[in-house]
C-alpha cells in the first residue's frame, strides 16, 4: 500500500474523481433505499404519534414476497417472462403483500391500544413483539439461511455490469433502485397533495381528535396510510435483494434502524424530510466507509447526526412544536 | 360524612380535610383499584406493612438455592435477579421520569467490561471486588451524567434515537475495540503503536476472575444468586425510598408535565441527568454481577436483542412499578427458560402439566364473570374435545390412539389426567410420520391467530372463540413434548405475548393506568 504523504493519510486511488463518483452513486443507490423505508415511518409517525418498530420486519417480508415471485416465475437463470415484466411483477406483489401485512399488523397489534387510550409507549412494545413474531416466523417457514436473488445471470449480466458515462459509472440495477425511488416518491406527493384521502391524512396528522369531528373515517386514513407506507417498505424489501442479491430473516432489522434514523433526521412526520434524510445517510455511509473506515462507518453516522439533532433538535425539516398550555 | 347531624369540628391530620369531600377524593383511588377476587387480594395484601412484605418475599427467595441443589436451576434464578436488577435501573428513567432512554444498554455492558478490565488477567490488574465494583458503577454514573446532556435540548423520539446511537456507537466500539489506533485511522500517520486491544473485539474478555472480597472468593452457583439477591434488594429499598422522597415526586412530575414541572421552579435539566445517572448505576451494578457470573464480557450480551429484553420486562410489569420490574423479569426471564428446548428446567415444566392447566383455569376464573359464562365456556370446551374426538375417531381410527409423551420421550399413562386428555384431544398415533415438526409450527402459528382474534371480538363471540382456542392450547401443549426442537418458536411466542399483553392491559401488569384530565 502506498500512501500519498502530500495529503496526509488517503490512498492515491481515493484521490480520483472517478473514486468520488463511485462512493456518490452508491451513496444515492443506498440513500434512495433508505429514503423509501423512512417514509413508511414518517408517515405513520406524522398520524398517529407511534414509531412502528415492526416497519423493518415488512420489508424483509417484501423481500421474500419478491424472492418468492422470482423463483416461481423459473428464477434468474431462465425466467419464464421478459426481464421487464419480471421485476415489475416481483415489485407489485411484494408491495400489495407488504401493504396487507401491514393492515393486518395495525389492525390486530395498534388498533386495541388506540382505542383503549394506552399510554405513548404500549404500541412501541406491541410492534416489538410483532417485530420478533414476523422474525421467528420467517425463520421458521423460510429457514435461516440466505435466499439467493442472483441478479447477476438477469439478461444476461447487463443488469449489474456499469454503464460509463464520462467517468460516471452507473449500473442498470443502481438506475431501476434510484428511478424507482423517484417515480414511488412522486407518486406519494401527488397522492398526498392531490387526492380527497391525502388531504384526509393531512388533516389527521395535523390534528387526529378534530379531524374525526370533522366528519373524516380516521379508522380508514390510518389503514390506508399503513398500506401505502408498508407498501413502499415492500417495494424497498425488492430493491435490497436486487441491489444487495440476498435476503434473511434478519435483514429488516439494520436497515429499520437506520431507516428510522433517517427518517428522525430529515424531521419525522415530513416526506420531503423522509428522503432528505434517507439521501443524506446514504451518502454519509457512502463516504465515510469509501474515505475513512468500514468499521467504524455507524459511528461517524452516528456522531454526525447527534451533531444534527443538536443544532436542530427537530430535525432538518421537522418544525418544533408548539407546546400548548 | 353524609349523615353526621351536626357540623362536625375539623378532622385531625390524616382524615378529609376542610372543604375536600372525601368521596370525591378518593374517587380516581375506587376507580383504579381492582374489584373481585383479585382486588379483594390486592387489598388484603396491603394491610400489611410494606417493610413486612418486602422482607417476606426476600427471605423467600433467599430460600431457593437451599430448597434446590439443581446448578442449572440456581443460574435460571440468578440470571432472572440480574434482568430484575436492570429492569429496576431501566424503570428509574422509563417509569419515574418518562425519559425513553434506548441506550440504557450501554451501562449494562460499561459495567460488566469495567470490571472485566479491572479484575482479570487482560490487563494483568487484579483488584477485589470492593475495589473494582464501586469504581466502576461511579464511572457509569458519570458516563450516565454525560450521555444524558442532549435530554436538555432533545425531548421525546428525539432523545430516544440519540441515546440509540449512544448504545449503538458503544456496541461497535466493543466490536472494533481490539484494533484501536487512533480515530480508526490505521493507516500511517506517524504513530508507533498503531493497534492497541483493549476490548477483545468480538471474542471478548475471557478469563475474569470471580469476586473476591477480603480474601474469599465467590465460585459456587448459590454465592452469586444471593450477592445478585441482595443487591437487587438494595436497589430496591433504595429505589423505593428515593420514589417516596422529594426528587421521587419531583420525577413524577416531570413523567407527567414537563413543562409545569418547571414552571413550579423545578431544576427539570438536573433531574434528567440525576434520572439517567442513577439507572446506569444500576445497569453497571448488573454488568458486573453478569460479567463475574459467566467469567467474561462477550459483546453480544450487551447488544439492542438483549436492550428490548429489558424493556419489554419493565413495560410488562408496569413502568413506574417497582414491583412490577421484579415481576416482569420473572416471568419473561423464566418463561423463555421454560421454553428453551432440552434443558432440564423445561423438562422439569414438562413434567408439571398439572401447572399449566391449574394456571389456565385460575386465570379462566379470575377473568371470566359471571359464573355462567365461565360455565358455559368450560362445559363448551369440553364437549368441543369430546365430540372432536368422537368426528376423528369415527372417520379415521388411528388420528385418536396417539399416547401422552413425558419429557423422556417414552409414552406413560399421565394418571388420570392423561387418559381423560387422551380423550378429549386428538393425539394422532406416529406424529413424526405425519406432519412433525412443521405441521407442530403451523399449530401454534393457528392457536396465535386465534388468541389475536380473541383480542379484537366481545361478548358471546369472545366466549366462543375461547371454547376452540383453549381446546387447540391444550393440543399444542401436549405435542410441545413431542416436538421438543421447536427452539425458534420462543421468542415467536414472546412476540405473541408481547402483543397480547399491550392489547388486554396496556399499563402493564402492575402499572397505574393514566388518568387524563381533560
Amino acid at each position: 500500500m502506498h500512501s500519498l504523504q502530500l495529503v496526509g493519510y488517503f490512498q492515491s486511488y481515493q484521490l480520483t474523481w472517478s473514486y468520488f463518483l463511485d462512493q456518490l452513486v452508491a451513496g444515492l443507490t443506498l440513500g434512495s433505499l433508505y429514503g423509501l423505508m423512512a417514509l413508511g415511518y414518517s408517515m405513520v409517525y406524522g398520524i398517529l404519534k407511534l414509531l412502528n418498530f415492526a416497519h423493518g420486519e415488512v420489508f424483509m417480508i417484501g423481500s421474500y414476497i419478491g424472492y418468492f415471485v422470482l423463483v416461481a416465475l423459473g428464477g434468474t437463470t431462465n425466467p419464464t417472462v421478459p426481464v421487464a415484466l419480471l421485476i415489475i411483477l416481483m415489485f407489485g406483489a411484494a408491495m400489495i403483500g407488504s401493504g396487507v401485512l401491514g393492515v393486518v399488523i395495525e389492525r390486530f397489534a395498534y388498533r386495541p391500544l388506540r382505542v383503549a387510550k394506552a399510554p405513548r409507549i404500549a404500541p412501541l412494545i406491541s410492534a416489538l413483539g410483532v417485530s420478533f413474531c414476523l422474525q421467528q416466523l420467517a425463520s421458521i417457514f423460510f429457514g435461516t439461511e440466505y435466499k439467493q436473488y442472483n441478479p447477476f445471470g438477469l439478461s444476461g449480466g447487463t443488469l449489474t455490469t456499469p454503464w460509463h458515462i464520462g467517468s460516471l459509472e452507473v449500473s442498470w440495477m443502481q438506475m431501476i433502485v434510484i428511478l424507482t425511488t423517484a417515480f414511488l416518491m412522486l407518486v406519494l406527493w401527488q397522492l398526498v397533495t392531490r387526492t380527497q384521502i391525502g388531504r384526509a391524512m393531512r388533516a389527521a396528522s395535523f390534528d387526529l381528535e378534530a379531524a374525526s369531528m370533522m366528519g373524516i373515517d380516521v379508522d380508514r386514513v390510518v389503514v390506508f396510510t399503513f398500506f401505502v407506507g408498508s407498501a413502499l417498505a415492500g417495494a424497498g424489501g425488492v430493491m435490497n435483494g436486487l441491489y444487495l442479491s440476498n435476503t434473511f430473516p434478519l435483514v429488516g432489522f439494520n436497515v429499520g434502524l437506520i431507516a428510522f434514523t433517517a427518517a428522525v433526521v430529515g424531521g419525522i412526520g415530513s416526506i420531503p424530510g423522509a428522503m432528505v434524510g434517507g439521501v443524506t445517510i446514504g451518502l454519509l455511509k457512502a463516504f465515510a466507509i469509501g474515505y475513512w473506515s468500514s468499521a467504524y462507518q455507524d459511528v461517524i453516522v452516528f456522531c454526525i447526526l447527534i451533531v444534527v439533532l443538536l443544532i436542530r433538535p427537530s430535525g432538518i425539516f421537522g418544525v418544533p412544536a408548539p407546546q400548548k398550555v | 360524612m353524609a349523615d353526621a347531624p351536626t357540623p362536625q369540628p375539623p378532622e385531625p391530620a390524616g382524615g378529609p380535610q376542610i372543604g375536600v369531600d372525601e368521596w370525591v377524593s378518593r374517587s380516581a383511588e375506587r376507580i383504579l383499584g381492582r374489584s373481585g377476587l383479585l382486588g379483594r387480594a390486592e387489598k388484603e395484601l396491603r394491610r400489611v406493612p410494606a417493610v413486612v412484605r418486602f422482607l417476606a418475599v426476600g427471605g423467600l427467595a433467599a430460600l431457593i438455592p437451599v430448597i434446590t441443589s439443581d446448578p442449572y436451576l440456581i443460574r435460571v434464578a440468578t440470571v432472572t435477579a440480574v434482568f430484575a436488577l436492570l429492569a429496576l435501573g431501566l424503570n428509574v428513567a422509563v417509569g419515574f421520569a418518562g425519559l425513553l432512554d434506548l441506550g440504557y444498554i450501554a451501562y449494562y455492558g460499561f459495567g460488566a467490561y469495567g470490571y472485566a478490565m479491572l479484575s482479570s488477567s487482560k490487563f494483568g490488574i487484579h483488584w477485589q471486588a470492593w475495589q473494582s465494583i464501586p469504581v466502576v458503577v461511579a464511572g457509569a454514573i458519570v458516563l450516565g451524567f454525560f450521555l444524558a446532556l442532549p435530554s436538555r435540548r432533545l425531548i421525546g423520539d428525539y432523545l430516544a434515537i440519540v441515546t440509540l446511537f449512544f448504545g449503538q456507537i458503544f456496541y461497535t466500539l466493543l466490536i472494533q475495540g481490539y484494533k484501536i489506533s487512533l480515530l480508526g485511522i490505521n493507516k500511517d500517520v506517524g504513530l508507533k503503536s498503531a493497534n492497541w486491544d483493549v476490548t477483545g473485539g468480538p471474542n471478548g474478555i475471557a478469563n475474569v476472575d470471580g469476586f473476591r472480597a477480603f480474601g474469599g472468593t465467590a465460585s459456587s452457583e448459590r454465592a452469586y444468586f444471593w450477592i445478585a439477591l441482595s443487591a437487587v434488594a438494595v436497589v430496591y429499598a433504595v429505589l423505593h425510598l428515593a420514589n417516596r422522597s422529594r426528587t421521587g415526586r419531583a420525577w413524577r412530575a416531570l413523567n407527567d408535565d414537563a413543562l409545569a414541572a418547571q414552571v413550579m421552579s423545578m431544576p427539570i435539566n438536573w433531574l434528567k441527568l440525576l434520572a439517567i445517572g442513577v439507572g446506569a448505576g444500576a445497569g453497571a451494578l448488573a454488568g458486573t454481577i453478569n460479567a463475574a457470573l459467566l467469567q467474561g464480557a462477550f459483546p453480544d450480551d450487551y447488544n439492542t436483542m438483549v436492550l428490548i429484553i429489558i424493556y419489554a420486562i419493565v413495560i410488562l410489569g408496569g413502568a413506574g412499578s417497582l414491583t412490577g420490574a421484579v415481576l416482569g423479569a420473572i416471568v419473561v426471564n423464566v418463561g423463555l427458560e421454560a421454553l428453551r428446548p432440552g434443558t432440564e428446567f423445561s423438562n422439569w415444566t414438562s413434567n408439571g402439566r398439572g401447572l399449566f392447566y391449574v394456571t389456565i383455569l385460575l386465570i379462566l376464573l379470575v377473568r371470566l364473570r359471571p359464573w355462567r359464562r365461565l360455565v358455559a365456556v368450560l362445559g363448551g370446551t369440553i364437549a368441543f374435545g369430546l365430540v372432536l374426538h368422537a368426528i376423528v375417531g369415527a372417520a379415521w381410527p388411528r388420528g385418536v390412539h396417539g399416547g401422552i409423551l413425558n419429557s423422556a420421550g417414552t409414552f406413560s399413562s399421565g394418571g388420570w389426567i392423561g387418559s381423560a386428555l387422551r380423550h378429549w384431544l386428538v393425539l394422532p398415533s406416529g406424529t413424526y410420520e405425519i406432519g412433525g415438526y412443521t405441521a407442530f409450527n403451523y399449530l401454534i402459528c393457528l392457536l396465535i391467530a386465534m388468541i389475536l382474534c380473541l383480542t379484537l371480538l366481545k361478548g358471546w363471540r369472545r366466549d366462543l372463540l375461547m371454547i376452540p382456542t383453549l381446546w387447540l392450547a391444550g393440543l399444542v401443549y401436549e405435542a410441545r413434548l413431542i416436538e421438543e426442537g421447536s427452539g425458534a418458536t420462543r421468542f415467536l411466542l414472546l412476540g405473541a405475548a408481547l402483543i397480547v399483553v399491550m392489547a388486554v392491559r396496556p399499563q402493564g401488569f402492575l402499572g397505574r393506568p393514566r388518568v387524563e384530565i381533560v
